[in-house]
This record gives C-alpha cells, structure tokens and sequence, in this order.
C-alpha cells in the first residue's frame, strides 16, 4: 500500500506543483496584464458577432496573432501582450489555412467585400477554399427598406430574389471591422511608423533585395503586390465587381497620364466614391502606412499596364513627393 | 509476473473473470464506435479542402466539425479505448479482480455521455470558445472529469489489492495518467485565471498536457505489459522504465507554452518550453530503447504477430514522432512550420503512430486472451497496413506540404499563393485519410469477431488458462 501512495500521491503531487507553476500562476498574473493604449473593450454587436465566430470555430483557419517575423508584418504590426485585454476567449488560433485576422477592419475595410465574401468566398477569391457562409444570410423578393442586398456577382448570386445578411452575419461584419491594431507609442517611432516601416524589409524579403532600378518598373514584383494588396477587391482582371468594386479597366483615373490622382487614391484610400458614374458604398482603405513609395510604384505603373491600359508609367520619387503633399 | 498472473486465476472466480471481460469488450465496442464516427468526421472534412462547397450548411461547416472530429478522437475513441485495456492491465498485473465493475460501467456512460452531448453540442454552435480539445462546453467537460474520477478510483483500489509488494510499471503509469488527467481537466475548466493572454497560457498547457500526460502514459502502460506478454520475455531494463516514468513527469508539464511561440507570452516561458522539449528526448529515448532492447533478436516472431507489429509501428512513432516535436519546438524551425499544416500532420503522427497504434497492437494482444474468440489474420493485416500506409501518406503529404506553405510566407509571397500551393498536398492528405478510415472499418469487423464472433469456448477462464500457460 505505501508503495501506491508514493507512486500515486508522490507523482500526483509533483505533477500539481508544476501544474501551478506553468499554468495557473502564469494564468493569474497575465490575466491582469492591462490593456493596451487604445484597446477597448467590444461593443455588444461585436461581442455577439466575436460569439458567432467562435460557434462556427473561424479560429481554426484564422489566427489572430501577428508575430514579430518578417513574414507577418503583412498582417500588422507584432501583437502585444496589452492586445489581448478584452479578448477571452482567446483566439489566437493555431493554423493559418486562411490568413491572419488580427488588423483585418483596417486591411479589408469594406463591409460590402466581408458580405459578399462571407456569402461565397469564390465570388471575390476564386482560389479560396474557405467554406460558403450562405445560411448566414436570407434570400428575400425585396430587400426592405434601409437594408443594401449583398450586391453578387451574377455567377453566384440565387436564380431569383435579393440576398440581405441576417442578424448574425451583421454581428459578425461588425466583429471583423473591429479587428484593428492600435498604433503602438514610442520606441517604435511615431504612430503608424512601425507599419510603414515594414514596407520595405518586406520588399526585400520578397525579391531577395534586388532594388528595382530608378525609375523602372519591376512587373513581377507588381503583379504580386497586387494580387497581396488590391485583387480581392478589384479581381485579378481589374474589372472589379459590378456594383460593389469599380474596374480599374479603361478607367479615366487609372488609364490617364496625369498619375497624381491614381498615387492619392492608393495612399489614402476612398470611399463613398463615384466612379464612371456609379456610386460605390464599399470602402478603400488607404496604404500609405503599409506600403513603401516603391511599392505603391509598382502597384500603379502595374495597374496603368495591364489590361489595356496604357497609363504613363510612374516612379518612386513621385509616389514620395505626393505622399509629402498628401499630409 | 506472467507467472503470477496465471497462478492467480487458479484462486479468481469464474465470476469475476466474466465482468472483468464484459467490461473490457464494452468499452472497446464503445471505442470502436466513436472511432468510426470521429475518422469519418475527418474524411468528410480532408474532402472539403478540394471541394469547399461539399457537405454546405451549417451543421457540416468545416468550423463546427474540427472540434467535432479532435474531441471524438481523444474522448470518444482514445480514452475510451486506453481506459478499457487499462482495466484489464491493472487487474491482470496484479492478479487481483477488477475492484467493481459496476464503477465501470458508471464511467463508461459518463465517457460516452460527455461525448455524445459534447458533439451534438458543438454541431449546434455551442463551443465554448475554440480552445483546442477544451471545446466542450464546461458542464460537459465535467462530466468527462466525474468519469475519470471514477476511473482512477476503480483503478487504485483494484492495485492496492494486488497479490504482491510490487507495483507493475504500467500501473505507474496508468494510475499516473489518469490521476494528472483530473488536475488537468480541473484547470482547464476553472475560469478565475483565464483571461486574455492568461488563457493564452493556459491553453499553451492544457492543450499539450491533455495529449501527453493523459493518453502518451496509458498508451506506454499498455506497452509495458503487452509487450512482454507478447514476446514472452521481461521488459529490457525495469529501472530505465522508472526513470522515464519520473522523467517525463517533470519535464512535460513544462514545454506546453512551445505552441505559442512567437506569441505575446512572456519569452521566458517560451524559452523555458523550448530548454525542456529538449529535454523530453531523454524519456522519449529512455522509453523507446527499453521497449527496442525488448524487442531485439526477435524479428521473426515480430514479423509473424500482427499485435507485435501493431506495437512496434507504436514505438517507432514514440521515437520518430516526440523527437520530431523536440525539433519543431527551435525557434529556427518554428519560424517556419508553425501556423502550417506540418503541425497536423506531427499531431496525426503522434496521436496516430503511437495511441492508435498502441491502441490495436493492445487490444489484438488481450481482447482475444479475455474472449476466447480471435480476429482473422486476413482482418488484422488489412487493418495494419491500411493503417500504416494510409497514415505514412497523411504525414509526409502534409509535412511537405507544411513546409512548401510556411516558406511561401517567408518569402513573402502573396497568402493565396500558399492556398493554392497546398491543394495538390490536399489531395494525397486525402487519399492517406481514406485509407486510414477503410482500415478502421477492417477493424471494426475484427473486434466483432474478437467479441461475438464464432470460434467461442466454453468458458474464458478455461482459454486465458491455456493462453497464459504458454506465456
């Protein structure tokens, strides 16, 4: 009998202390670590949306960690511990099947995308495999009043009738914008610095720091940072989606000589806009603090490129002197 | 001590030895059920990443069934399992009866209460936060937690009546198990210290200590009594056993937080998880060479017993599979596999390679020495090598899949890019995974056979006789 209370007792209570030790006590204290400046607690919208996200387990394709490796900074800025105030559960997650969700209110700001992308993800990214969120959502004849049908592309809208979001979708859509970093104080430099700075490492990262020459334009290089950046939205054709994305395709600003309208808009995002006529509801965000002056080169001069477009080239020092003037 | 156990029966009732196989055929029946459930859960998944509009809806979305597919598999089937050949080994080693098969039976409902209530549960969207394999909601959850309770009570008493002084080492081990089981299950549902990033540690431990310290230390116990049953020699070395039994102990508690690499934890508590993953090579090392010692100069009666090979496809997977998680714990190679699909297929090969396996080599070893009735030969190699082939496929396809995925991100190459990288991989994960679930089915068939099938004797007491005397 001695021998059990030693094996069983004696192991059970080593495996109790150290229990303690890396879980409980860790626990406790990082359970009080405060909030960070500018982190808020979720409104009750977002709380519910936060609770359909985890009913329908999002967190098992989508982390919500951004970790302070090159590879992430495309996602935000590094994850602090101050971050995680409000957030319990936690989701941090543990696969990225789908990427990383942590600043995705201010990286996909338009409501209008989320809805349709929620609804058939393939209907704006045909290669994506997450799954369709179509039970998330209604099929009415009319939409009612006050309320914008999710605006489909033809090919995977229903065969008659509006598709308007339920209750839960909404709360979900409010979750997601939610998902913003707030800029991190001091050392890192001034406000969004941190971000802006990644620009370029992330750049060099990506074609082992070969700097384009002055003044050329790398395509390849360009064609990725448009599919990473503008394709969700505006399509791999740049026709964009009728009625929710303008095509950039013979557009007067894209397809133009005079650039400074075209560098503003990628810097500084847009909304409520009227393009060709149509009023677009969807939101651009900007990217004059994620990406670098040659980079935001490369995404215009391949937008004034591509698909018929015959745009007068820009370069680097252009993208500098209208992102000084944008201020 | 296969004598003792042979003497012993002589002074055993026929009686006692019936309930102590109704109770061990029970839960493997009840095991091989939530088996079949759970790998087809994950087929019907490893489909969707092909075709992502198969199965639409809510009740099949990918979200609802990966918990659904996580829990069935370490609840409903695992534990089940492990619990079932647990009773069997304490009460065999120690030449005592079952101290009440009764609190068996109680624990089997209660294990298969929580997990019917715990899958219907989160089909409907009550999960209680995506927390790996704490999903359930809390109530849920302790209802798993009485089981084990009455588990490990069942088991203490039944060795403490033991007709020896000495403690069989798979005792140790599965007294151990299931005791550290209960605090773990006890902090993962206590809500006071689990807030923001102090749940973050918590999941860091429980999700790591729910795997290793609850079915890695049941599956060695099994081991260390079929094992030498099976070759009919003692185990290599009984003191390097006791020095992984306190070895794993301390270290693995420690390295839960390897999973949050990178992350805001504090980097102490990374590192301190990445100094002990190391050290975990040492009772990974200490257990699977004494288990290979065992096993030397006998490959030809390993290549003619399907529980052998069973056993040592389990072993080589201890080996191959904790000194992979030793390597993936470096920040160096974290960098690069972690978030991707190389840690499904590392889990897969742990929970695949050694519980599973050790799973089957224990029940093809015992059910049959306890029925009387065995599984056809034809039965256990269709098994065994679906099994093994289906699970090399599952692996390798996603661990190079896993890498190709995490240096596409290194290289900053569009996310998408990765997405699209991966579908090829997805398939073969497939196609292994199909052939891991035909296998289960093969299984399926064997342990009706090894439970109601035809070639039954007279009384099972008689056969075990017969079986043992040999052994």
């Amino acid at each position: 009998m001695n021998k059990l209370v030693l094996i069983a007792g004696g192991s059970t209570l080593v495996y109790a202390g150290l229990a303690l030790m890396m879980c409980v006590l860790p626990g406790i204290e990082l359970s009080n670590v405060p909030a960070g400046p500018g982190v808020e607690p979720l409104t009750a919208l977002e709380s519910e949306g936060r609770e359909v996200y985890v009913a329908n387990g999002c967190s098992y394709c989508h982390t919500q960690q951004v970790r302070p490796l090159n590879q992430d900074k495309v996602f935000g800025r590094p994850s602090t511990a101050g971050d995680y105030k409000y957030q319990t559960p936690e989701l941090l997650g543990s696969e990225r099947t789908g990427p990383d969700l942590t600043n995705i209110g201010a990286r996909q700001p338009s409501s209008v995308w989320q809805y349709i992308h929620l609804y058939n993800p393939r209907a704006v990214v045909p290669e994506s495999i997450m799954p369709s969120f179509g039970w998330l959502f209604d099929v009415v004849d009319r939409a009612p009043a006050g309320v914008t049908p999710v605006p489909l592309p033809k090919a995977y809208a229903p065969a008659r009738g509006a598709v308007v979001p339920t209750h839960r979708a909404e709360a979900l859509i409010a979750y997601l914008a939610s998902l913003k970093q707030t800029p991190l104080p001091g050392a890192e430099g001034a406000a969004s610095g941190g971000q802006a700075m990644a620009g370029p490492t992330t750049t060099a990262t990506a074609s082992a720091g070969a700097t384009s020459p002055a003044g050329g334009y790398d395509a390849a290089k360009g064609a990725a940072l448009f599919t990473a950046n503008c394709s969700a939205c505006h399509q791999a054709n740049g026709e964009g989606l009728p009625g929710a994305f303008p095509s950039l395709k013979n557009d007067a600003v894209v397809d133009k000589d005079d650039a400074t309208k075209h560098i503003q808009v990628v810097l500084q995002g847009l909304h409520d806009a009227k393009v060709s006529g149509v009023v677009y509801s969807s939101v651009m965000p900007p990217f004059a603090a994620t990406l670098s002056d040659a980079e935001i080169a490369d995404i215009v001069d391949y937008e004034r490129s591509s698909w018929g477009n015959h745009g007068k080239p820009v370069d680097a020092a252009q993208v500098a002197a209208e992102r000084a003037k944008g201020k | 001590m296969s004598t003792n156990v042979t003497a012993q029966h002589s002074i055993l009732s026929d009686k006692d030895d019936r309930s102590l196989v109704s109770v061990f055929s029970a839960y493997v029946v009840s095991a091989t059920l939530w088996l079949v459930f759970a790998t087809g859960v994950g087929i019907l998944m490893a489909f969707k990443f092909g075709a992502p509009e198969f199965g639409a809806g809510a009740w099949l979305t990918f979200g609802r069934l990966r918990p659904i597919h996580t829990n069935a598999t370490f609840y409903g089937f695992a534990s089940i399992a492990l619990v079932g050949l647990a009773y069997y080994v304490a009460a065999r080693s120690s030449g005592a009866k079952l101290y009440s098969a009764a609190l068996a039976r109680i624990g089997l409902v209660l294990f298969n209460a929580a997990a019917i209530a715990g899958t219907v549960s989160l089909d409907l969207g009550y999960n209680d936060g995506d927390l790996e394999y704490r999903e359930w909601l809390w109530w849920i959850r302790l209802i798993f937690l009485a089981a084990l309770v009455v588990t490990a009570w069942n088991l203490i008493v039944t060795v403490s009546r033991r007709n020896s002084a000495d403690i069989y080492l798979s005792n140790w081990y599965i007294i151990g198990g299931t005791l550290w089981t209960c605090i773990i299950a006890t902090v993962g549902v206590v809500p006071w210290f689990q807030y923001g990033l102090g749940q973050v540690a918590v999941s860091g431990f429980y999700m790591h200590n729910a795997v290793g310290m609850w079915f890695t230390p049941l599956a060695l116990g099994v081991i260390y009594y079929t094992l030498p049953k099976l070759l009919n020699r003692p185990i290599y070395s009984y003191a390097l056993g006791v020095f992984a039994f306190w070895t794993n102990l301390v270290f693995y508690p420690i390295i839960g937080s390897h999973h949050f690499e990178f992350s805001p934890l504090p980097w102490w508590l990374q590192t301190t998880a990445i100094v002990f993953s190391v050290a975990m090579l040492v009772p990974v090392w200490g257990g699977s060479s004494n288990f290979l010692l065992t096993m030397r100069g006998r490959t030809r009666d390993m290549m003619q017993s399907y529980p052998l090979m069973f056993i040592f496809v389990g072993v080589m997977s201890y080996l191959i599979g904790s000194t992979q998680g030793t390597l993936e714990a470096f920040r160096s190679l974290q960098e690069v596999w972690h978030l991707t699909n190389f840690t499904v297929g590392h889990s897969h090969m742990t929970m695949y390679g050694i519980i599973a396996f050790a799973i089957w080599g224990g029940i093809y070893a015992l059910l049959p020495l306890a029925t009387g009735r065995q599984p056809g030969r034809l039965g256990m190699a269709l098994h065994f090598w679906m099994a093994l082939v289906g699970c090399f496929i599952y692996v390798a396809s996603l661990s190079i899949g896993g890498t190709i995925q995490g240096l596409d991100w290194v290289h900053g190459l569009p996310f998408i890019q990765s997405v699209v990288d991966m579908q090829s991989y997805y398939v073969w994960r497939g196609v292994g995974g199909s052939l891991m679930f035909l296998s289960h089915i093969v299984f399926a068939w064997n342990v009706w056979r090894m439970c109601y099938g035809p070639g039954a004797v007279p009384s099972p007491l008689e056969s075990l006789r017969r079986e043992e005397a040999v052994a």
